[in-house]
């Protein structure tokens, strides 16, 4: 399944990388992927925008606007003028540990 | 609590190791009603949480594994069930009774509040080595490395599903592609529904207040029976669109045409409020205005619902649904509005006043 093309703010700086794979094993998407030996991003409109690749990655090779992604949470925001919040108490990843 | 445990064993072993509270790795009945519950009450969900701390499962010692949690008590019951014929520790952090996932996405399970756990709980002075195992979208709030610069700890990011950690396990904590992929499949959709419909159903209530009143209100006064014979088919379109955007579309996701949620649940809701149109063919859905103005709103209203399912997902991104807001919002304010009009040039109409 995929989301709109296009939209996702996922930046990548190739030449900060330094190939760790830490984005590889951190990406519940496979947007990264090993290419000749260098990580490329593979698949930007498969980026959920999470925010877990940037947050972990050392050499800061990588930038994305991650947030909450819900409509009521963002109409929140708009309403308040303030960042996007929802209070969802639970997501999809139920069955995650 | 073992009662079998040794009391000289006991002394034998540092504090922490005692203190840690026991736990089995089998589902009670309650366990299992529990996550029922979750799934349908959100009130019941908020509450449904553990004490944070160190626990254990099995008997484990110096050189168990120690995998860290969020005191939602779900993701725990699901951590702890994959763990069985396990030792293994797990330390609960304070995540308000919220998933991992969610969890680290507000910050809550991240790196400060895993430190602090780290040296609450004094995990250093009992353990032989330094790995913590944090779920992988743990990887959303946690930043592996400097949670290894403040406690010595390295961060191992686990498989996505706790089902799959045995296999990790066993495969000297490495991970294959298939583990580290978030999944959603029908089911996992299919689970999620009541907690679109549920607060859509809440919505219903106030919008069949208003249609009732709308078509009570006549020269002679509110009447019931006139309330109740030209309001029902508009009650069942709002049900349709509650089926469309709440339950139809989020179940179907991948099938309906078009990648925008709005225009997904735009399709489901025009195809299931056409069909109750034509089954009701009363003389009220035949005048154009309310003709208009049902094919306007109702439709819509599923498109809302379905946007709203954009939260649940596990595939959808913060600037997609921005963008797909901008033009969705004005569309439902303005088709609203314009429905409410026709409604009002009707009645009017119909109460002869125009
Ligand atoms: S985590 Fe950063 S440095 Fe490492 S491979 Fe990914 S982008 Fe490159
Ligand atoms: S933000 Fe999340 S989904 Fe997007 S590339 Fe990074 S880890 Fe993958």
């Amino acid at each position: 399944m995929k989301y709109l093309k296009n939209v996702s703010s996922l930046k990548f700086f190739a030449e900060k990388c330094t190939n760790c794979l830490v984005c590889i094993d951190v990406c519940p998407h496979e947007v990264f992927k090993l290419k000749n030996k260098k990580v490329v991003v593979a698949d930007k409109d498969l980026c959920m925008e999470c925010g877990a690749c940037a947050l972990n990655c050392k050499y800061g090779a990588i930038a994305v606007n991650s947030g909450v992604g819900c409509a009521t949470g963002i109409i929140n925001g708009m309403l308040t003028g303030g960042e996007p919040s929802c209070d969802c108490g639970g997501s999809a990843s139920s069955e995650c540990c | 609590m073992d009662e079998n445990i040794n009391i000289l064993e006991l002394c034998k072993k540092p504090e922490q190791i005692e203190k840690a509270k026991r736990v089995s790795s089998e589902w009670s009945r309650s366990d299992y009603s529990g996550s029922i519950k979750c799934r349908i009450s959100n009130s019941f969900r908020m509450k449904y949480k553990i004490k944070p701390g160190l626990y254990a499962v099995g008997e484990p010692d110096a050189n168990s594994e120690v995998f860290a949690s969020a005191n939602y008590k779900l993701s725990f019951d699901v951590l702890r069930k994959a763990l069985s014929g396990l030792s293994a520790w797990i330390l609960v952090l304070d995540t308000k009774g919220i998933n991992v996932w969610c969890a680290a996405a507000k910050g809550t399970f991240g790196t400060k509040e895993l430190v602090r756990r780290i040296d609450g709980v004094k995990l250093g002075n009992f353990l032989n080595h330094r790995r913590i195992i944090l779920p992988q979208l743990g990887a959303v709030g946690v930043n592996a490395d400097s949670v290894f610069k403040r406690t010595g700890f390295k961060v191992y990011f686990g498989p996505v599903y706790a089902k799959d950690i045995k296999a990790y396990l066993n495969a000297g904590r490495r991970k294959t592609a298939e583990m580290r992929k978030i999944k959603f499949s029908m089911l996992d959709r299919l689970i999620l529904t009541p907690r679109e419909v549920i607060p859509a159903m809440n919505k219903f209530i106030i919008f069949a207040v208003i249609i009732l009143l709308f078509f009570g209100i006549q020269p002679t006064g509110i009447l019931f029976k006139s309330a109740w014979v030209y309001g029902e088919p508009f009650l069942l379109l709002g049900l349709a669109s509650i089926t469309a955007g709440s339950f139809i579309t989020p179940v179907f996701l991948p099938f309906i045409p078009f990648r925008s949620f709005a225009l997904k649940g735009w399709i489901t809701g025009i195809l299931l409020t056409v069909p109750v149109i034509f089954l009701f063919n009363s003389p009220e859905l035949k005048n154009i205005l309310i003709f208009s103005a049902t094919i306007l709103f109702f439709p819509m209203a599923s498109s809302y619902l379905a946007l709203q399912f954009t939260g649940s997902t596990t595939f959808t991104n913060m600037s997609g649904v921005k963008k797909e807001l901008k033009t969705a919002l004005p569309v439902y304010l303005i088709s609203a509005v314009i429905s409410i009009v026709l409604l009002i040039i009707y009645k009017l109409h119909k109460l002869a006043v125009i």
